[in-house]
């Protein structure tokens, strides 16, 4: 009983410390959010005198010609387009890698390396896709979006694939599995939790990317979510009331996607450790 | 971001010149359609969208669209990309002076001295967006200042007057941190912020020796060997460290700064007069408590004001509608065109042309600028229209004299130093 | 399932029993390098080529528009920039600040968030949720958070009558604010690579250490700890090369300041970026290149090495 009444107090004690260390910083953009433009220039913690949670709200969506439902469009589409593409390419390099010695290893291992360690060379980039036809359009940015991304998964990757025993690959093989339905069929689906952490993690990144959008796909039409940002925030006067909305509606859609996927890591993980 | 792959981009890169430019990618559409491009303040972006619908309606032939972009150097980066590989809208605003040097202009922009409205143009302005005789930009919007806003009520009460040199501005200052008041409020929370005793001071400069924005240029002159030059940054040191700024100067915002101001917490803010629309925006009630004067320096006799020129508007040489694009510019600069953006924003000074007046219902402290307009060499635009020459580390050498960390004759050497870099970048010559 | 069945060298033994022959064959049937395509030629076309291309720059004179060679001056330019040596430690220090962090606490949290816990995915949630704000938000909010005398941080403070820091505003500090909030950014993606690792352990490692009757300190350093192993070690590797790297947090709260306190090469490299020096930063970015390829490939190597090992 005493035991209990002690694990108790030991949980609610974590919850009060997650709650002020991960929640409460987010108090204040909520709080703000709802202000006047007058009261949140002050930038302080009182509690607004008169909410203007539509006002904003409307404010936000209408602005520039409800550039945020356009930037809401077109950073879903990006991000689900550029992630499955990471998971898949990247999936399939970390497999092989850790799987087969080979003598490319050393030199896809650095190829991983530079790819995390080099920043991103714009205007040569540009020029490269100038010349194959695809700068300014979404499939251009997507696959500029899935090379920078491929370095992060591919090392995920490999050191998960490591809890996926060999043996598996070999009854798979001997019952007569090709190569594609062994990693797509038998090992993918193994590897879920890892899956589901690179989704989640880099979905977050594409959505949040703000220099590669700015940058390959210029336009008004092609605005993503971090770009909408700017419309009230720039260097001479900040709407800091419509700024903190904005922060908070582009927050909910990676919101959306973890909560949807937390469970699955759950899930994916207990599964993955049971077959194992 | 923990991981940062994508950070806000940290490296220019380049690829020789392999890849065939193929010049696809013009800036606007086809049909008839254009775009103008312009920075997203949202003042500007207000008066934009007046003036493109007040052209689209004027006549049939074009519609026009706006694209915006990041200011700051975030912008500058973009507009050097945009231009250079190709993807320039067939209009856009961009900076006059040292920053339109470094666009290559006779390279990438269309020669539009032979417009119509060019002989309307005031004096003044042409220059800083000139190469070679040719000019390629008309004036986008009215001027803006340099100098420093005080708080009337403030004034009113401890019975001072607006200061005509340097000493007497700190004696104001000192009078009001006596009756509890911030003497001088200071943000360097934003950092650009730091620079207005210096930039804003160059009139005094100019005054002193006409030419040494030329000499400048040519390496003759810097901050730390000019007398007059050097006065600005021992004024940084003067005010930061003798206690009449602010107590949170380092961490202060812009917004909070105009806030100590327009409430009266603080007797005076340096920086630009546009900072009036701010001001409407957040403290409606005030916008009459708050003046503006110029800068002081030594002498009462040549006090003046220090500009700062409106933004170009260019036409890209790559446009595909230049006609369109003419005939837009045309606009933008008439009586007509003006009146229309100052019905979403106010023009925060006077208009850089010589037959279109400041509207009727600017503020008072707006208005009041017109005097040192009418006045014969009281204004004198800042250094970096006349000069090419502009370090990238002014604010942030400034910030470190302010905090104490070093002292005036190393910040400004420090910044003589730092200018270097710009100006072999742009190949001058005597560096 | 038997233990044994787990160790990969018992797979590799079995392969290697077999004829040369069969196994390279059975190795190309079930490991294509083929696979390696799709990835190689994105990575190529959209990285290997442009940052190569890049490096010729450094040698240059670069305004986007044209370009003159001046040999190794940009080199020179850079090594002799007087905040160089400030920003070379203050990246050291964040990198190392922030990714040793990271693996401490990502590795408690980890344990913490797959033990018996209750509201066990509520904490997850809570753990991760920084992840999913974008840099700039969690920028402008904390560096709102972190003012001297109006933000939440020093107001609560002053409350139970402490004299908060300056954070930001103190030169001393303000690189470690920055760092901290980092940490409080990153850690939830380190506890997410954790919790993957730690319920990959099987249990019966566990349920024999139980057995065996050790204690949970010794079954955390005998059992846990080194079957986390490769959690650990991708920890290490992204945090430490985001860290050596990693700008833009630095950028969003203090833009390198006050002056240059909180300084990082990174972010010396994108002011000279951001101001048109572009041969320059380009040369910056082959210095720091080389600057983490030195810090990170003898880690690597070890790493490596400890992980063929286990």
């Amino acid at each position: 009983m005493r035991s209990k009444v002690r694990i108790n107090i030991a949980t609610a004690l974590t919850l009060l410390v997650f709650i002020v260390v991960f929640v409460v910083p987010f108090y204040l953009v909520v709080n703000n959010a709802v202000k006047s433009r007058e009261e949140a220039a002050a930038l302080d913690l009182t509690m607004p005198t008169s909410f203007h949670l539509v006002e904003n709200l409307q404010e936000v969506f209408a602005a520039r010609d409800y550039m945020l439902v356009t930037a809401l469009f077109n950073s879903t589409v990006l991000t689900v387009a550029s992630v499955t593409g990471m998971v898949i390419v990247a999936a399939m390099v970390g497999f092989v890698l850790q799987r087969r010695r080979s003598r490319i290893n050393g030199l896809v291992n650095a190829a991983v390396l530079m790819g995390l360690i080099v920043p991103p060379a714009v205007v040569p980039t540009i020029w490269v896709l100038q010349s194959i036809g695809l700068f300014k359009t979404l499939p251009g940015l997507i696959l500029v979006e899935i090379t920078f991304g491929i370095s992060f998964c591919v090392l995920l990757f490999r050191a998960f694939m490591s809890t996926v025993p060999r043996e598996l690959d070999e009854a798979a093989i001997i019952d007569g599995c090709g190569p594609l339905r062994l990693f797509f069929q038998v090992i993918l689906p193994l590897l879920k939790p890892t899956v589901v952490t690179v989704i989640v993690v880099q979905s977050v990144a594409v959505f949040n990317d703000f220099v590669h959008p700015l940058y390959f796909l210029p336009g008004e039409e092609n605005a993503t979510v971090q770009l909408t940002l700017y419309n009230f925030m720039s260097q001479f006067s900040t709407q800091w009331n419509l700024l903190f909305m904005n922060i908070l509606l582009i927050t909910i859609p990676p919101l959306i996607v973890f909560l949807f996927f937390n469970r699955q890591i759950v899930a994916g993980m207990t599964s993955g450790a049971v077959k194992g | 971001m923990l991981f940062s792959r994508r950070t806000f981009l940290a490296g220019a890169g380049a690829g020789a010149s392999v890849v065939a430019i193929t010049g696809c990618g013009s800036g606007g559409g086809s049909g008839g359609e254009v775009t103008f491009l312009v920075d997203n303040d949202p003042n500007n972006v207000v008066a934009t969208e007046l003036l493109i619908e007040a052209f689209n309606d004027s006549q049939a032939d074009y519609v026009f669209t706006m694209e915006t972009r990041p200011g700051g150097t975030e912008g500058d980066n973009l507009i050097k990309t945009r231009l250079s590989t190709q993807d320039m809208p067939d209009v856009f605003s961009y900076n006059s002076g040292s920053l339109f040097q470094a666009i290559r202009p006779a390279q990438n922009l269309l020669d539009l001295s032979d417009q119509p409205w060019v002989s309307r143009v005031a004096e003044v302005y042409p220059p800083s967006v000139s190469v070679e005789g040719a000019i390629y930009g008309a004036p986008h919007g009215g001027s803006n200042s340099g100098g420093i806003w005080y708080h009337k009520p403030t004034y009113e009460e401890l019975g001072l007057e607006v200061p005509l040199t340097w000493d007497d501005f700190i004696a104001n200052a000192e009078a009001a941190k006596s009756a509890g008041k911030h003497g001088i409020i200071q943000s360097y929370g934003d950092t650009y912020t730091s620079q207005f005793l210096v930039l804003a001071d160059f009139h005094n400069v100019a005054a002193v020796n006409p030419d040494f924005a030329e000499q400048y240029t040519a390496n003759e002159v810097g901050f730390a060997d000019d007398p007059t030059a050097f006065k600005a940054f021992e004024h940084v040191e003067q005010v930061t460290q003798g206690g009449l700024v602010n107590e949170d100067y380092v961490s202060t915002t812009l917004e909070q700064a105009l806030a100590y101001l327009a409430g009266g917490e603080g007797a005076h803010y340096p920086f630009f007069s546009s900072g009036m629309a701010e001001i409407k925006a957040t403290h409606a009630d005030k916008v009459e408590d708050v003046g503006f004067f110029a800068l002081p320096g030594d002498d009462p006799e040549t006090n003046g004001l220090t500009v700062w020129l409106p933004n170009g508007i260019y036409i890209p040489s790559t446009a595909e509608n230049q006609d369109a694009a003419t005939a837009f510019i045309e606009f933008a600069v008439s009586a007509e065109g003006l009146a229309a953006m100052a019905e979403g924003a106010q023009p925060t000074g006077p208009y850089m042309l010589t037959d279109v007046e400041l509207p009727e219902d600017v503020p008072t402290a707006i208005a009041d600028l017109q005097t040192y307009f009418d006045t014969d060499g009281a204004t004198t635009p800042a250094l970096e229209f006349s000069s090419p020459v502009k370090g990238p580390n002014l604010e942030n050498i400034l910030i470190e004299l302010g905090t104490g960390s070093i002292d005036a004759r190393t910040a400004a050497e420090r910044y003589d130093q730092d200018v270097e870099k710009q100006a072999q970048q742009l190949g001058l010559e005597g560096w | 399932m038997s233990t044994a069945a787990l160790e990969r060298p018992a797979g590799e033994v079995r392969s290697r029993q077999g004829r040369a022959g069969r196994r390279s064959s059975y190795l190309a049937k079930a490991y294509p390098l083929w696979y390696y395509l799709p990835a190689g030629l994105l990575f190529l076309v959209f990285f290997a080529v442009p940052t190569f291309a890049s490096f010729f720059f450094s040698l240059t004179r670069w305004s986007l528009f044209d370009w003159e060679f001046i040999g190794l001056e940009n080199f020179r330019q850079f090594l002799s920039e007087p905040q160089l040596i400030g920003s070379l430690w203050n990246t050291l220090i964040y990198a190392f600040l922030t990714s040793g962090a990271k693996v401490v606490l990502g590795m408690a949290l980890g344990l913490l968030l797959t033990s018996q816990i209750r509201a066990q995915g509520l904490l997850r949630s809570m753990v991760f949720f920084p992840v999913l704000v974008s840099t700039i938000g969690v920028g402008v909010m904390f560096t709102t958070m972190m003012h001297p005398t109006d933000g939440l941080i020093n107001s609560t403070l002053a409350i139970v009558g402490i004299e908060g820091p300056k954070w930001l505003a103190n030169p001393q500090l303000a690189l470690f604010s920055v760092a901290l909030v980092d940490i409080w950014k990153g850690v939830g993606l380190a506890t997410v690579i954790y919790m993957a690792g730690i319920v990959a352990v099987p249990q019966e490692y566990y349920e024999a250490a139980k057995v065996d009757g050790s204690g949970s300190w010794s079954t955390f350093r005998h059992i846990t700890l080194p079957l986390v192993r490769p959690a650990t070690f991708t920890v290490i590797t992204l945090s430490l090369i985001g860290g050596l790297r990693s700008f833009d947090l630095i950028w969003a709260m203090t833009g390198g300041g006050p002056g240059f306190a909180s300084d990082v090469i990174a972010s010396v490299i994108y002011k000279q970026y951001q101001a048109g020096f572009y041969g320059l930063s380009t040369a910056g970015n082959v210095v720091l290149f080389a600057v983490v390829m030195v810090i990170v490939l003898p880690l690597n190597h070890f790493m490596r090495k400890a992980e063929v090992e286990q």
